[in-house]
């Protein structure tokens, strides 16, 4: 059994929090069951957005003129695009929050992201190839895109590695929030340089800005793959950033009495 | 407030001065892997002419960043470090100090040595001096990125490895634009835009880099 200690006074300040704001949910206490009521209902949205997603993609969008069905992984590949810049920048976001204003579940929130962004770059990567091999006709292009995605990818696993090496809760989220705030302000940065590099050397073999205008069911499918994804994404965030609360207040009364009547 | 940088640059280097060892240690790791590309990729001119920039800039990244944990490492296990912290001078002044001292003991010998590397690969005469300029624009702006993950990872288990990991991503830019210099000059093309550019990564770097790596040093040594 575990019991609230003298020297633990985080969890000690959460029995003063005001109760009457939108900020009471800011504090760890209170964000747990908050999240646990939002899950199942994330979830569900993004099974049936997938749902519909996939069957769009599959079953309604028409052939590809040039690219025959191989095209069909943008359904996967541009959605999951989208999300693993969209995700790191939200991350970074919270993490900023973090380091400012100092709330523990601004930090939580940030390390609940990263292994989900990390996710969806690596499919982005993945999916691309696949793309790529009957397409382009090579596994890897060392394209702009490519490569900005690659490192990308670098950057989310230097995130969650620095975390891991920190013992201290508080201090890994605080060098992970500078880490990641620098990472964000060169992200921008490595993708123009990059996109510039590639132009250097030699010509994108293909672009997809030449490709042909889309047909709208297209349009379609993939946007209700990106509406599936978010949701995925915080249903995922959300019950991450649950097993990392419990984790770390697990000295605290509140999650002794949660895990004695879940047993 | 410059009496507390140059009492900080003046400190670090006779602290280098008195451990040749060290400094000399990053120069002949640079050197070596400068050396194992010709045996890894064999002995044609005309690409190790070709591969000269790229292979020489990216051993001087690796230099850059193997020789980081010197910045901090060795003021934070004897307590230096804890002065500077409670000291009422800047702390971003006093990591601006320190990243001036580590780059003049590493980024500054390998800016001198690159030439002498880039003839063993053939690199015709001319561009010898755009891979000398793009260096000392380019390896400053290393030491200071790294500063930033050396404070991070100080006193971490595994720092090395992790180091590498947070920080050669961030060094990508630097790493493009630097060898780009190079190719385009020996494309027979203009490099005013991309020394430019390499400029304007050092202005950037030189004014945010510091108190980044200073708010870290915080966080580590809480």
């Amino acid at each position: 059994m575990m019991y609230v200690t003298p020297e633990n006074t985080a969890t000690g300040q959460d029995r003063f929090v005001d109760h009457s704001s939108w900020f009471k949910y800011s504090s760890p206490q209170t964000f747990f069951p908050l999240a646990g009521k939002l899950v199942p209902w994330f979830a569900v949205a993004a099974l049936l957005l997938a749902a519909a997603g996939l069957y769009i993609g599959f079953f309604v969008a028409p052939t590809d003129s040039q690219q025959g069905e191989a095209y069909r992984i943008i359904f996967i590949h541009v959605p999951a695009a989208w999300m693993s810049m969209f995700i790191y920048v939200v991350m970074a976001f919270w993490a900023g929050v973090g380091l400012t204003f100092n709330t523990r579940l601004s930090g939580m929130m940030a390390s609940a992201l990263a292994p989900t962004g990390a996710l969806f770059t690596f499919l982005a990567l993945w999916s691309g190839s696949l793309w790529g091999k009957p397409t382009w006709g090579t596994w890897w292009v060392w394209e702009a895109r490519l490569t900005s995605e690659l490192i990308l990818l670098f950057l989310y696993f230097g995130f969650m590695a620095l975390q891991a090496a920190i013992d201290d809760p508080r201090r890994a989220d605080k060098a992970g929030a500078v880490l990641a705030l620098t990472g964000v302000i060169n992200i921008p940065i490595i993708y123009f340089s990059v996109q510039w590099w590639n132009t250097l050397h030699q010509g994108a073999s293909v672009s997809l800005k030449s490709a042909p205008t889309m047909a709208a069911t297209m349009f379609t499918g993939m946007l209700v793959m990106v509406l599936a994804l978010w949701m995925y994404s915080i249903a995922a965030s959300l019950m991450r950033v649950r097993c990392i609360i419990l984790e770390r207040e697990r000295d605290s009364q509140w999650v002794a009495e949660y895990m004695s009547s879940h047993k | 407030m410059f009496t507390v940088l140059r009492c900080v640059i003046y400190r670090d280097l006779l602290l280098a001065t008195r451990r040749w060892a060290d400094v000399l240690t990053a120069l002949v790791f640079f050197v070596i892997v400068v050396s194992l590309f010709p045996l890894g990729v064999g002995p044609e001119p005309n690409l190790l002419r070709t591969i000269a920039p790229g292979v020489i800039w990216v051993a001087a990244l690796l230099a850059s960043m193997l020789s980081l944990t010197r910045i901090f490492a060795a003021d934070y296990a004897d307590g230096t470090l804890e002065q500077m912290l409670l000291s009422t001078a800047p702390l971003g002044m006093i990591v601006a100090a320190k990243v001036i001292a580590h780059w003049l003991v590493t980024g500054l010998l390998v800016v001198l040595i690159a030439p002498l590397l880039a003839l063993q690969f053939d690199l015709p005469q001319q561009l010898l001096a755009t891979l000398t300029l793009s260096l000392l624009l380019g390896t400053p702006v290393l030491s200071m990125i790294g500063a930033i993950g050396a404070a991070l990872t100080l006193g971490l288990r595994g720092g090395g490895a992790l180091l590498s990991l947070l920080v050669l991503p961030l060094y990508v830019p630097v790493l493009i634009i630097g060898a780009g210099a190079v190719d385009m000059a020996a494309a027979g093309l203009g490099t005013e835009a991309h020394f430019l550019l390499l400029a304007a990564l050092l202005v950037v770097a030189a004014a945010f880099a510091p108190w980044a790596a200073a708010a870290a040093l915080r966080i580590s040594a809480e």
